[in-house]
């Protein structure tokens, strides 16, 4: 039996950051990098039913990014993962959800699994749409958004809460093996104990090529997405006035516009 | 391939208003589209939402009957897949909703469509559709293009078009699809967010807000006494909530509450995601305090510090002893 988690090692900007020479990307110098928080939670849900299952159950976490993606491989592992996969060549550059999904479609086809988890948003390109694409590509039946998980590894149904607006819930009923998209706060993650994060290292983490998935340069990068990048630009910013000065002065003055605001 | 053709979003019988944002978006596009506006309604008795969605800048309703009675992904994703091949729309604009979620990049994959996915800007430039979007955290906005693609298929942020007015009189065209895919899950039922007998924060008029930034479970308690001694209702951003760190009724945002009623709004360590906006944007007087400069919270703010919450909220606590 088997779980099949995608995950993304995402970035968030440093302070003061550059836009990349040929204006398509912000400059990786100013990236800080992690593990995508929505996956942190598939993750979690993937451990947890391993961990509730008496058969023997192997959480299986695929990336598809550059060496430094490891990196999120690992956490994944030091966590409990069984098993890591990161698939990589330079010409994904450039590819979109779909590309992404194409390829996280080839591994899944490799593994077979019961049951993938994908995060429902990526916090760095936000595309939320990596897990339905993948699912459509595998004609898998989907649920997008789940905040809630019923479900017994080998079973061939799954009970589900997808969270909509306003914090109304939808409980549904899915085939499996499906792909499931999951939410935050369907879990409490856990961190990885100093014991995990030693043994992740001894743990297996295979590189695929394209080739060894069967797919060539053009069905991923810029070829294969559904969309082309023309400029990457800093919004203008909104009108907020900034309030300088001390801590002190800067609250003064703000209890005064609050007060004003209030008709205090 | 002309025209542009819009999935209607409803649930639970009613028409989600963010259908008629599209209508809006749609008539910048019809130039360059080169024809029509249609709204497809999928449902099971889709004739229900026709006269909600016959506004102004509509041409054609398709009525599409499917056999779920609330959405379905296999029942939304085989229908527009059939109404592109038949209609072959230059434009396919849905919702990005959790329910545009659930099926437009099914559509996009199977259907070979151009994709962009939470678009709040459209436009031509010459022959080419070109979509804007965000990323890392609304930080950098970035333009994309569709080279080769007949087809591209957007789903399209809430809230960043008007909803369009006025009644118009468009045709109506029931559309038959030969084949429904049998769905792979089915609807139970809705569940509705509890009441858990703690103040409704929609109707509150001044609220303080705590995001991530309060950092740990021990912090929350100053700003509750801060909030309290201001006389505002502490809120909070969605992983607070998740934490348990405040209860969920307290969420603002896109899963938690509408501030509909809130004239002044703090926010304190919110960075300012789109789905955590969809709840306070609104509110005329919004001040901002963040660490970061770039925190795009700022963006919608009347006013900003640049600072640490803590500092900040010890300072200001003293001003409403
Ligand atoms: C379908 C869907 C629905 C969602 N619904 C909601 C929703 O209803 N509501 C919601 O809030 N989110 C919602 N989210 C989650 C949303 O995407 C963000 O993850 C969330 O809003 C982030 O919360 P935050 O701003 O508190 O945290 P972060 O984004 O982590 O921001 C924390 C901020 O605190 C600042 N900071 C840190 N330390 C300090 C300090 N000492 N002083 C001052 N500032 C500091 C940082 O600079 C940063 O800007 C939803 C997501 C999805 C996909
Ligand atoms: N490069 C990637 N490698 C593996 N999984 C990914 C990748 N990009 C996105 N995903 C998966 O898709 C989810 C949603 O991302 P996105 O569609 O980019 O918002 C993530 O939480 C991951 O589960």
């Amino acid at each position: 039996m088997k779980i099949l988690v995608p995950i993304k090692q995402v970035a968030t900007l440093d302070e003061d950051f550059e836009l990349r020479d040929d204006g398509r990307d912000v400059d990786p110098d100013y990236f800080d990098k992690d593990l995508n928080e929505w996956d942190e939670y598939s993750v979690e849900e993937a451990l947890l039913i391993k961990e509730a299952s008496s058969s023997d159950v192997e959480v299986i976490v695929v990336t598809v990014g550059p060496d430094d993606a490891d990196e999120a491989l690992r956490k994944c592992l030091a966590k409990g993962a069984d098993r890591a996969v990161r698939v990589w060549d330079d010409a994904l550059e450039e590819s979109d959800s779909l590309a992404i999904a194409r390829v996280l479609a080839r591994v899944a086809e490799k593994e077979s699994p019961d049951m993938v988890f994908a995060g429902t948003q990526s916090s760095d390109a936000a595309y939320s749409s990596t897990g339905v694409a993948l699912a459509a590509f595998l004609d898998w039946p989907h649920a997008a958004v789940v905040s809630k998980l019923d479900y017994a590894v080998g079973a061939d149904k799954a009970v589900f809460h997808r969270e909509l607006e306003g914090g109304l819930l939808e409980e549904g009923e899915i085939q499996c093996p499906c792909v499931l998209t999951i939410q935050l706060g369907i879990n409490a993650p856990r961190y990885a104990s100093l014991r995990g994060i030693k043994q992740a290292k001894s743990k297996q983490l295979d590189e695929l090529s394209l080739d060894d998935l069967g797919l060539s340069a053009s069905d991923v990068g810029a070829q294969g997405s559904a969309s082309r990048v023309r400029r990457v630009f800093v919004p203008e910013k909104g009108q907020a006035e900034l309030i300088g000065g001390t801590a002190a002065e800067q609250a003064e003055r703000l209890a005064r516009i609050i007060k004003e605001m209030r008709g205090m | 391939m002309t025209g542009i053709l819009i999935i209607a979003d409803h649930r639970q019988g009613e028409l989600s208003p963010v259908t008629l944002e599209l209508v809006t978006a749609a008539q910048d596009l019809r130039d360059g589209a080169g024809g029509g506006v249609s709204v497809a309604v999928i449902a099971d008795s889709p004739d229900t939402h026709i006269s909600a969605v016959s506004v102004e800048g509509v041409d054609e309703v398709l009525p599409v009957s499917v056999p779920v009675s609330e959405f379905q992904p296999d029942a939304y994703a085989s229908a527009v897949r059939a109404l592109i091949a038949d209609r072959a729309p230059a434009v396919v604009l849905v919702p990005h909703t959790v329910n545009g979620l659930g099926y437009a990049a099914a559509v996009a994959a199977q259907s070979g469509c151009g994709f962009a996915s939470d678009v709040f800007s459209l436009g031509y430039d010459g022959s080419d559709l070109v979509a804007t979007r965000a990323l890392y955290g609304e930080k950098v906005h970035v333009e994309l293009e569709f080279p080769g693609r007949s087809t591209v298929l957007i789903t399209v942020r809430a809230g960043s078009f008007d909803e369009a007015q006025g009644s118009g009189s468009p045709s109506v065209h029931p559309f038959a699809i030969d084949q429904v895919a049998a769905p792979r899950s089915t609807h139970m039922q809705f569940i509705e967010p509890a009441a858990d007998g703690d103040v409704d924060i929609s109707q509150v008029e001044f609220i303080t807000s705590i995001g991530r930034g309060v950092g740990e479970e021990d912090n929350v308690e100053q700003f509750k006494e801060l909030a309290e001694s201001m006389g505002a209702v502490l809120g909070c951003s969605r992983p607070i909530a998740d934490s348990g760190w405040l209860p969920k009724s307290r969420q603002v945002g896109q899963s938690g509450k509408t501030v509909s009623a809130c004239k002044v709004y703090v926010a304190l360590g919110i960075s300012g995601s789109v789905q955590h906006m969809a709840g306070m944007k609104h509110v005329e007087n919004i001040i901002a305090v963040n660490s970061d400069p770039d925190a795009a919270m700022f963006g919608i703010a009347r006013y900003g510090v640049v600072g640490d919450m803590f500092e900040v909220g010890e300072e200001l606590q003293n001003h409403f002893d």
